[in-house]
């Protein structure tokens, strides 16, 4: 991806629709990538009843932007979202991530490297709630081991910085939708990961409260040195994408950058 | 992570409330039955430790338990006195009789006749009179503890026997010249000291009424050998206080079931209060698994999550255990001044503790290995 596809949303930026069929398009090549697949493939079970998740994916997503996996329900997001996470095992292909070949670590390398360098944003939150606002953002740093008040410090300011910093001694069930997922993001950020999940972010939400979240993701997205991937099928936030990835059975059918995400088209 | 662990734990009041109180339930259900089978098995023994100032109890080989009645001859005082390394010897009568109090209530007394002259077979303790009245004329000691229950004219106002009072047993009148404090008995019969001499002269039978001889052993001697002599030369069943003591408990309780009801009931205990500490245990981590899989997904380990689970386990047993055992020790306390058998020797807090312990352990393992199951990717199911 070019510079340029790194400010969102784009109005002026070029149209680029390049249907995927052997190999990642050219200009995603070019930038630093967070994360690089090729043949990557996920199979459930085994011989009769064997699912195909992921049938040799090739992917390239930069750092520095805001990358979607989108596409219909069972054509493989979740499970690829999982592999790039490293929450889950491929069966065969490369995926690169960060630098670091998934395939390379064991289980318990995999933990320590998601505690390092992932942050998530689920679709349900999954806060806490039994803990406040604040405990919740500040898990992230409690796990890498980051003294309790020193994390719920860290914690505090990056609540400030997603706009709820009056909330937070709240718990969850005191919070609307938008804030949870605020939390969620704070959480997701507050120990600067590298590579920044997000799962179906604003299908939980009202359309307004989903742009909100969608603008704050974009923000984040343009501070550079880290690679934010969404999966959703709301077609309505597209425009926040520099590179979406299309979907289907499994395979990556089609990326497009910038503005021409935002457009209908053959999606 | 630790005190995520514990906020998981207590930020839902209700659960953390439910979960400690059907811990404390079970807690408290295995401490009170345990304590009142302990409670009941030691007043078996109540008599043996009233008489405890001998060392050996000679006996028919027949006595099963300390109120069997089957006499000995009058000739083996002798032969006991006789025997290698025996200080004294003394006679003791015991034997259930039948009284009539002076409103013509009748009642069934167990008559206890201790030696004339050395008064050895006495209670320890007086709480009305001294042991020197016992030998005025057609004297007798009454429990001042009991008497209120076990000594209670039923007719003309309905009052209990008291010092002065005259009545009769087995149609032959004795009065009440002293108050004992003994220990609280198996026996719903009244305990009714007199002397040895007397006693024979109140029960029924008139020939073979020595229930017991109460052997002191010579001192520097071996308790064990002068058992054996005793045994070897009479022929009879001798045993220490102690030994007594096992052999009566562990007769009544199997003749009466109270072994089998109370066991049941320690058993119930520990199988109910188990399934409900540990299936609400259990539950908490199942309300729980979405959270551990997040938390999974955000790189926590195995290792971590699993002492999470732990602390979590080991707070909610101390918890409960500690409240468990406090209400049940407060109700058994409450209650045994109402005559509620209630003995709590250290063993059974321990085992309380234990069994607890081990059901949240257990659960904790079975809540574990859903968790280490647990596959991350679940937080992505929405």
């Amino acid at each position: 991806m070019n510079s340029a596809a790194t400010s969102a949303p784009v109005t002026s930026a070029p149209i680029t629709s390049a249907p995927i069929t052997s190999a990642p398009t050219t200009s995603a090549t070019k930038t630093l990538s967070a994360i690089s697949c090729r043949r990557l493939s996920k199979v459930y079970g085994a011989s009769e009843t064997a699912v195909h998740a992921l049938r040799g994916i090739d992917l390239d997503i930069p750092l520095g932007g805001l990358s979607m996996l989108v596409g219909p329900s069972g054509c493989g997001k979740t499970t690829l979202i999982s592999v790039l996470a490293g929450i889950l095992d491929k069966t065969a292909g490369d995926c690169v991530v960060l630098g670091q070949d998934m395939g390379n670590l064991s289980a318990p390398q995999k933990t320590r490297w998601r505690r390092d360098q992932v942050g998530f944003v689920f679709q349900s939150f999954h806060l806490m709630p039994t803990l406040t606002a604040v405990e919740n953002a500040a898990i992230p740093l409690l796990i890498q081991g980051v003294g309790r008040s020193k994390a719920l410090a860290g914690a505090a300011a990056m609540l400030n910085r997603v706009g709820l910093g009056h909330r937070l001694s709240s718990l969850p069930g005191e919070l609307s939708g938008g804030q949870q997922q605020r939390v969620a993001i704070a959480r997701a950020l507050v120990h600067s990961p590298r590579l920044v999940v997000c799962d179906e972010p604003t299908s939980a939400l009202d359309h307004e409260t989903g742009q909100q979240i969608m603008l704050l993701l974009r923000e984040v997205a343009n501070e550079g040195d880290r690679a934010l991937v969404v999966v959703t099928h709301d077609s309505r936030i597209f425009e926040y994408a520099d590179l979406i990835a299309q979907m289907d059975d499994g395979r990556v059918t089609e990326i497009r950058q910038g503005i021409a995400a935002a457009a209908p088209g053959p999606l | 992570m630790y005190s995520v662990a514990l906020k998981m734990l207590t930020g839902d009041r209700l659960k953390y409330f439910g979960l400690i109180a059907g811990i404390a339930f079970a807690a408290m259900l295995i401490v009170q039955q345990a304590s009142i089978l302990v409670g009941l098995t030691r007043q078996t023994g109540a008599f043996i430790r009233d008489t405890a100032q001998a060392d050996l109890w000679v006996m028919d080989p027949q006595v099963r338990f300390s109120q069997d009645q089957v006499p000995l001859r009058s000739t083996v005082l002798q032969r006991v006195r006789g025997t290698d390394g025996v200080d004294w010897a003394v006679p003791l009568y015991q034997g259930f009789n039948r009284g009539h109090m002076p409103d013509g209530t009748s009642f069934t007394l167990i008559l206890v006749g201790i030696d004339d002259a050395t008064m050895i077979g006495a209670p320890p303790q007086m709480e009305l009179g001294k042991f020197a009245d016992l030998r005025r004329d057609k004297a007798i000691f009454i429990d001042g503890d009991t008497a209120a229950t076990k000594l209670m004219m039923k007719r003309g106002g309905g009052r209990a026997i008291r010092l002065g009072d005259r009545f009769t047993i087995n149609d032959q009148e004795v009065v009440a010249t002293g108050a004992y404090r003994g220990r609280e008995s198996f026996f719903w019969e009244p305990v009714i000291y007199t002397t040895y001499s007397r006693a024979l002269t109140l029960s029924s039978s008139d020939h073979n009424t020595m229930s017991f001889v109460l052997v002191k052993i010579r001192p520097g001697q071996d308790i064990r050998a002068v058992q054996k002599n005793l045994v070897d030369r009479t022929g009879l069943k001798v045993l220490t206080n102690d030994q007594f003591i096992d052999v009566t408990a562990d007769y009544i309780l199997k003749a009466t079931g109270i072994l089998v009801n109370f066991g049941l009931a320690v058993i119930l205990g520990v199988v109910i209060g188990s399934l409900v500490a540990g299936q609400t245990f259990y539950n908490f981590t199942l309300d729980n698994l979405r959270h551990y899989g997040a938390l999974k997904a955000m790189g926590v380990s195995d290792g971590t999550l699993a002492r999470m689970v732990w602390l979590q386990a080991g707070t909610v047993a101390v918890l409960g255990y500690g409240i468990g055992v406090g209400m049940g020790s407060i109700i058994g306390w409450g209650l045994r001044a109402g005559g509620l058998a209630f003995s709590m020797p250290w063993q059974i807090p321990a085992f309380a503790f234990a069994s607890i312990i081990s059901v949240c352990a257990l659960a904790a393992w079975l809540s574990l290995r859903r968790v280490f199951k647990l596959e991350p990717a679940v937080v992505f199911r929405g």
